[in-house]
């Protein structure tokens, strides 16, 4: 239902956007034979994308008996509400509550490290000043460090100043977005016009207002972008948190759900909970992801450009 | 707050040429925010793992009434980490990791790109978003999931492959490596594809008008002209690849809960974790930490170079 929902808006979206592009496809005319072999091909390719997704909304479906017992791929007794009040209520709703973090997490976080992006990016895109080539180069330079030379001494830090084990102490260092500064300085230069910003300033407007107004607007796509992909690396989150937190309560879902897949060989009951977990946690990215579809197809083509 | 304070102490420093009011000090309060948070949670723990690399706790007296301190012992934990057998061993399994996924999963998105940007694949956007949805998937669900699939108990891949007589067992020490690749293969082929798709369309269309009027066929065009068009995302790709199987973690992290043949010095990301939290050895951990990190910047550097001379020629 939900496939030919999208393909139907895919389609719609399709004959509004990319014309150019499709005119030119009808014009190439390939052989017979290598459409078939294609098809196949492509059959292949969303088998093994979404047999996954698949086996995961059937599996969330069945008892843990029958999740060992019959076969994966298709639907036994019908257990999916008994199975989502179980995961609701184990350990006292712990589960919600990691849900609740994780969009605390990743709401607020992407929202931050967007608008940090951005003006960032704006920055370095618009003004020539002292210093501009050595933040450029801090940011470019800064996405090749691995993530645990961080971990271990932000976790220090953290100890030290008195953020372990709180929101703020995996919120804050998770701020420090370089890609996003990368992007947002990309989207920057290849969307805003000076002219325009010399023609607001002989205006008198101040230079905040001239981003308010002008550069964060012409940023649009190219700011929900950012946005998208902030929110689903703060998602995915996961050394850090499992560093900086003991309290489980604090814990995003992620966190969460490894914790009770390590148990669940003790505890077979979260062999079920786990699954269900599994898919209840991705709905609301995915949710995200395919909602704002629109944008990060025309956001990316955008950056294209540089790339 | 704490941004609002930076803000103004950044606005007020003095700069020369002056082109009117704002414009000189803007840059410096919309850089503020980050500045801040770059130096607070990059420059100062980059720094603070360097420190901690170079000392040692050593212990003296016995028992209870044992006391600890801190002492520079210069390139000790290095060599500690260099000559450490896991160590090595994990390198040189993200290495092989990294040899293989990276070719293989880079392969499949530039063929995927370059099928959904010719005409011979309908329903372009409902395969693309099939392709890329995986990436939305957080990768500790996407290895609960996969480590799911590939238990026998619950498999179905299992059991299709048993019914016609072969009988896989993704788990076992030789293959675990590679069923851990194919939950990252899975996961971020989406995204690289979308990239190198997203490069394929700034191309401008009169291009492949001139090929085709040459004779150019649609598999000719791709290799010729397309390719070299869009080189630099390729890079930008393998990039960003290299430096991610470098830093594996979370997939054979969450592995462990399914299988005993990943151990927790799996990964150097992984062994520097237990040694520091587990082992408590957190000046150890930080000379791992680094090596890794000069790892992928020496593998960074090689990519980009490489690909510099490959600009060059052409």
């Amino acid at each position: 239902m939900t496939m030919s929902a999208l393909e139907q808006r895919s389609a719609n979206r399709r004959s509004a956007r990319v014309r150019r592009g499709d005119t030119e496809r009808h014009g190439e005319r390939p052989s017979r034979v290598g459409v078939a072999v294609v098809t196949v091909f492509m059959v292949g390719v969303l088998i093994y994308f979404m047999l996954p997704v698949y086996w995961l909304v059937v599996a969330s479906t069945k008892s843990t008996s029958d999740l060992f017992s019959t076969p994966g791929l298709w639907f036994a007794d019908l257990n999916l509400f008994s199975n989502l009040s179980r995961l609701s209520t184990y350990d006292g709703g712990i589960f919600w509550r990691w849900m609740f973090n994780s969009f605390i997490y990743s709401g607020v976080g992407s929202v931050l490290m967007t608008f940090v992006s951005v003006v960032s990016g704006y920055a370095l895109a618009v003004y020539r000043f002292r210093g501009r080539a050595v933040v450029l180069g801090a940011v470019l330079g800064s996405m090749l460090v691995p993530q645990t030379v961080l971990a271990q001494p932000t976790y220090q830090l953290l100890v030290e100043i008195g953020l372990n084990n709180t929101y703020a102490g995996v919120l804050i260092p998770s701020l420090v977005y370089p890609f996003g500064v990368m992007l947002g300085y990309v989207y920057a230069r290849s969307s805003i016009p000076t002219e325009i910003l010399e023609a607001a300033r002989l205006d008198g407007a101040s230079e905040w207002r001239i981003f308010l107004s002008i550069g964060s607007r012409l940023m649009g796509t190219g700011t929900v972008t950012i946005l998208l992909f902030a929110f689903i690396g703060s998602w995915n989150n996961f050394m850090l948190p499992l560093l900086v937190l003991n309290d489980q309560s604090l814990m995003p879902v992620t966190v969460g759900l490894n914790g009770w897949s390590q148990t669940a060989i003790t505890v077979p009951e979260l062999q079920t909970l786990t699954v269900v977990g599994a898919l209840v946690s991705v709905i609301p990215v995915v949710l995200v992801f395919v909602g704002l579809q629109r944008y990060w197809r025309s956001g990316l083509t955008a950056g294209g450009v540089r790339f | 707050m704490s941004v609002a304070t930076a803000a103004t102490s950044t606005s007020a420093r003095p700069r020369r040429r002056s082109r009117g009011g704002g414009q000189r000090s803007a840059p410096y309060v919309f850089l503020a925010p980050f500045i801040v948070l770059f130096v607070g949670f990059l420059i100062v723990p980059i720094g603070l793992a360097v420190w901690n690399s170079l000392h040692t706790v050593q212990r003296s007296g016995l028992g209870f009434g044992s006391s600890s301190e801190t002492a520079f012992t210069g390139l000790s934990n290095y060599t500690d980490a260099l000559t450490n057998p896991e160590f090595l061993d994990g390198l040189g399994r993200v290495l092989l990791f990294g040899a293989v996924q990276v070719p293989v999963m880079l392969a499949l998105a530039l063929v995927l790109a370059l099928l959904f940007d010719s005409a011979a694949v309908k329903f372009t956007r409902f395969f693309q978003l099939s392709v890329f949805l995986p990436y939305a998937v957080p990768a500790v669900v996407a290895a609960l999931l996969w480590g799911f699939l590939y238990q026998p108990q619950v498999s179905p891949i299992v059991d299709a492959l048993g019914s016609v007589g072969i009988d896989p067992d993704f788990l076992a020490p030789g293959t675990v490596l590679w069923s851990i690749a194919n939950v990252t293969i899975w996961s971020v082929t989406g995204v690289n594809m979308i990239i190198i798709f997203s490069a394929l369309q700034t191309v401008p269309r009169e291009i492949y008008e001139a090929a085709r009027i040459d004779g150019a066929g649609e598999i000719r065009t791709a290799l010729r002209i397309k390719m070299p068009m869009i080189a630099p995302a390729i890079i930008l790709t393998a990039l960003f690849s290299v430096i991610g199987t470098l830093q594996l973690f979370n997939e054979p992290m969450v592995m462990r809960s399914v299988t005993s043949n990943v151990s927790s010095e799996y990964t150097p990301n992984m062994m520097i974790f237990s040694t520091t939290t587990q082992g408590g050895n957190i000046n150890l951990g930080s000379a791992m930490a680094i090596l890794l990190g000069l790892v992928t910047f020496a593998l960074s550097v090689a990519v980009s170079a490489a690909s510099n001379r490959r600009g060059g020629k052409r």
